[in-house]
């Protein structure tokens, strides 16, 4: 009986399926176990090293040297302001002092009702467009204080505030733990073949055969 | 209209040059198959296949294309170092943007992932490797979606996965996301992290994993950047790319200038044609420095460059000209403060970075880049001691020893240390938090001096300048 349940046993198999050493599998495997709980239980460490083939105390040696990884219950929603020097320079230490008042928690902690954790984070790739934070690791480009209570009173009041973030995002905004909503997916009949590298020895077969200029490119649109 | 901000492409500002990479930042669905193929996509790889796997590598070489995420090696010749007969290879996207300042790979990532895709099958087909992995920065969880969105739809639709458009070539290519940690950037810890194991940079040498990189193995890291390059190289030639730009550095690279600027943006640039001043005050780019203050300094190249100052604002962007002048364009972030910034505050703070961020593998960094940020928030905090400045400037000689790359300053007549500096660590992150010290302290020493002799600053107790920890730096 797997620690995952039935979908996700699924997607772990899929994940497994795409590296040459199933070691590989422990960031990913690490996420998924965290999409379904919310942090990283030992329970779930134990199941990830079966699937790999490692012990949990090399899965909690891996993961507890990322800082996305929480080996505590969190918040719903993982608050992260950047203060490093591009959101410093327009206020971002000002908006991180203005959540912590906000939702009256100091960063790193969480609030009583188990709703919002808040944390003070390293840039976060949105430098021209600062202040910025996330809400589980969705982006809200040049936040105002008002930008932020905003949000804080959509997801409040159960609406999903992901239109009011950065061009392009939508939908709903996930509980903490999930990172990207859709995943990849290789049907079986299209895979080129996972080997281990001790399996393979020598150059791809097509390396032989497309030396000599091959001229039958198709494809759909070709 | 020059200079159009683009809407669907947060932060992208449409200067009205060439654009390689950006080309299909304008429209909303340009993360779509559909739009991909009806604006030229997979050209470069339907005409790479056309041709022998040594020729295509031979068209990158050609090119010169300069890796775009820190170091500026040419690709192509990155790619020859590869041992011969050496099986399974494998090809690994450096997808872990991180570096302060650095917006061009998210991008990249969420607005053109079938560019980028079609350049690791490319780059695949040219070194005979069947297996490749897209290593993209956990935080950003649009692009992994979108990453993952259009490796789905090409292999439904036959461009990656067994027989590309129907040929022998048969490649994997794999979405792998990160979970947080700035030093992954680092190739050999990427490798590490993708192995499975503690983000931890590998012992050099070999210097390139090409030698001996995943699971043992020859494996090719290049950033993100880099390889969306690689379609336009193919449909168009290396001759075409290297009319842009300059000699040595062809093509256009994406900068992002951020801070006090009136229009922050991305922009695509050529290389080597453009000065710092250009792009600060250009119309066509950030139009001046907000407010119409006076500019103070401004870091060229992310949160690990030595900083400018005003004298070096007609500097091309190119970076054998930055790299003489004692810094680095490296991951193409620039960071512009103007007359009320202080100095201290933002040398702190990225100092901060780095002693979060620093792995603890080698002691020098690890102790080093800890004090430092302990000595710098105790100035800001009132109770700075006249020792420190020194200590600073000590503590950075231990972790890089001898004179570090500064900047020249002609008023004082000084001349530039070149970059890059010495290192008693494995990999560049602890010589990195002693850019800011060295730059400011050598420039602005009389604002650390006013600071640690002004005691009016101690009397009330005020929160701390140095941040709060967080819970979730307790694993680096």
């Amino acid at each position: 009986m797997s620690w995952f349940d039935a979908t996700r046993e699924r997607t772990a198999h899929d994940i497994l399926a795409r590296y040459p050493k199933p070691k590989s599998a422990i960031i990913p495997l690490l996420h998924l176990a965290q999409e379904q709980e919310g942090w990283v239980t030992s329970a779930a460490m134990a199941e990830i090293a079966e699937l790999t083939g490692t012990t949990p105390a090399e899965v909690l040696g891996t993961g507890s040297f990322y800082e996305m990884f929480k080996f505590h219950p969190v918040g719903t929603y993982l608050v992260n302001v950047c203060t490093n020097v591009s959101c410093q320079l327009l206020g971002g230490e000002e908006l991180l002092r203005h959540v912590e008042s906000a939702l009256e928690v100091k960063a790193g902690g969480t609030t009583d009702d188990g709703m919002f954790t808040v944390e003070d984070v390293e840039c976060v790739a949105a430098c021209t467009e600062a202040p910025c934070f996330t809400v589980n690791y969705r982006y809200f480009h040049r936040a105002s204080n008002e930008d932020f209570d905003e949000v804080v009173a959509d997801l409040r009041d159960g609406r999903s505030p992901i239109d009011r973030g950065a061009a392009g995002d939508s939908g709903e905004l996930p509980a903490h733990g999930t990172l990207g909503r859709i995943r990849q997916h290789v049907p079986d009949d299209r895979r080129a073949g996972v080997v281990p590298p001790e399996q393979v020895d020598g150059a791809p077969m097509w390396m032989a055969s497309m030396a000599g200029a091959p001229s039958d490119v198709g494809g759909e649109e070709g | 209209m020059v200079g159009t901000y683009v809407p669907h492409a947060a932060g992208f500002v449409d200067n009205g040059g060439p654009k390689v990479v950006s080309s299909r930042f304008a429209y909303e669905d340009s993360h779509t198959l559909e739009r991909s193929l009806s604006t030229g996509g997979y050209e470069g790889l339907r005409l790479a296949l056309k041709r022998p796997p040594a020729d295509v590598h031979a068209e990158v070489r050609d090119a010169t294309l300069l890796g775009r995420g820190g170091a500026g090696f040419p690709a192509g010749v990155k790619w020859g170092f590869c041992p011969e007969g050496v099986w399974p290879r494998y090809l690994v996207v450096n997808g872990d943007e991180s570096e302060p300042g650095t917006y061009k790979d998210r991008l990249l990532m969420e607005r053109d992932p079938h560019q980028l895709i079609e350049g690791c099958l490319i780059a695949c087909y040219a070194l005979g490797l069947s297996q490749c992995f897209l290593y993209v920065r956990g935080e950003m969880a649009l692009a992994q979606e979108r990453i993952a969105g259009a490796l789905n739809e090409a292999y439904a639709a036959g461009y990656v996965g067994r027989n590309v458009l129907g040929t022998d070539f048969s490649v994997d290519v794999t979405l792998h996301w990160g979970a947080g940690a700035y030093i992954v950037g680092e190739e050999t810890a990427l490798i590490e992290s993708l192995e499975g194991n503690r983000g931890m940079p590998r012992l050099k040498p070999p210097y390139f994993p090409a030698a001996i990189g995943l699971y043992g193995q020859p494996t090719i890291v290049n950033n993100v950047e880099t390889l969306a390059n690689v379609p336009w190289i193919l449909a168009n030639g290396a001759e075409a790319y290297r009319r842009m730009g300059s000699d040595a550095s062809p093509g256009t690279r994406l900068f992002a200038v951020s801070g006090h600027v009136k229009r922050a943006g991305v922009y695509e640039v050529e290389q080597g044609v453009t000065t710092f001043r250009d792009l600060f005050y250009g119309d066509g780019f950030c139009q001046g420095i907000r407010n119409d203050h006076e500019l103070k300094m401004f870091i060229p190249g992310g949160g690990s460059a030595p900083w400018f100052f005003t004298e070096h604002l007609d500097i091309p962007l190119e970076a054998k000209d930055v790299g003489a002048a004692g810094s680095m364009l490296g991951s193409g972030a620039i960071v512009v403060m103007d007359e009320t910034t202080d100095a201290v505050k933002a040398c702190h703070r990225m100092v901060r970075f780095f002693a979060r961020e620093s792995c603890g593998k080698c002691s020098p960094c690890r102790e080093g880049t800890s004090w430092e940020e302990k000595i710098l928030a105790r100035i800001l905090d009132g109770y700075g001691r006249p020792s420190d400045i020194d200590l600073l400037l000590d503590i950075g000689d231990n972790i890089s020893p001898g004179p570090y790359p500064v900047a020249s300053h002609p008023d004082e007549g000084l001349d530039a240390v070149p970059f890059p500096p010495r290192q008693t660590t494995i990999c560049p992150l602890g010589p990195s938090s002693v850019a800011s010290i060295t730059s400011t302290i050598r420039r602005f020493r009389h604002e650390f001096e006013a600071k640690i002799t002004r005691r009016d600053v101690i009397p009330v107790y005020t929160e701390p300048a140095s941040a709060v920890v967080t819970a979730g730096e307790a694993g680096t």
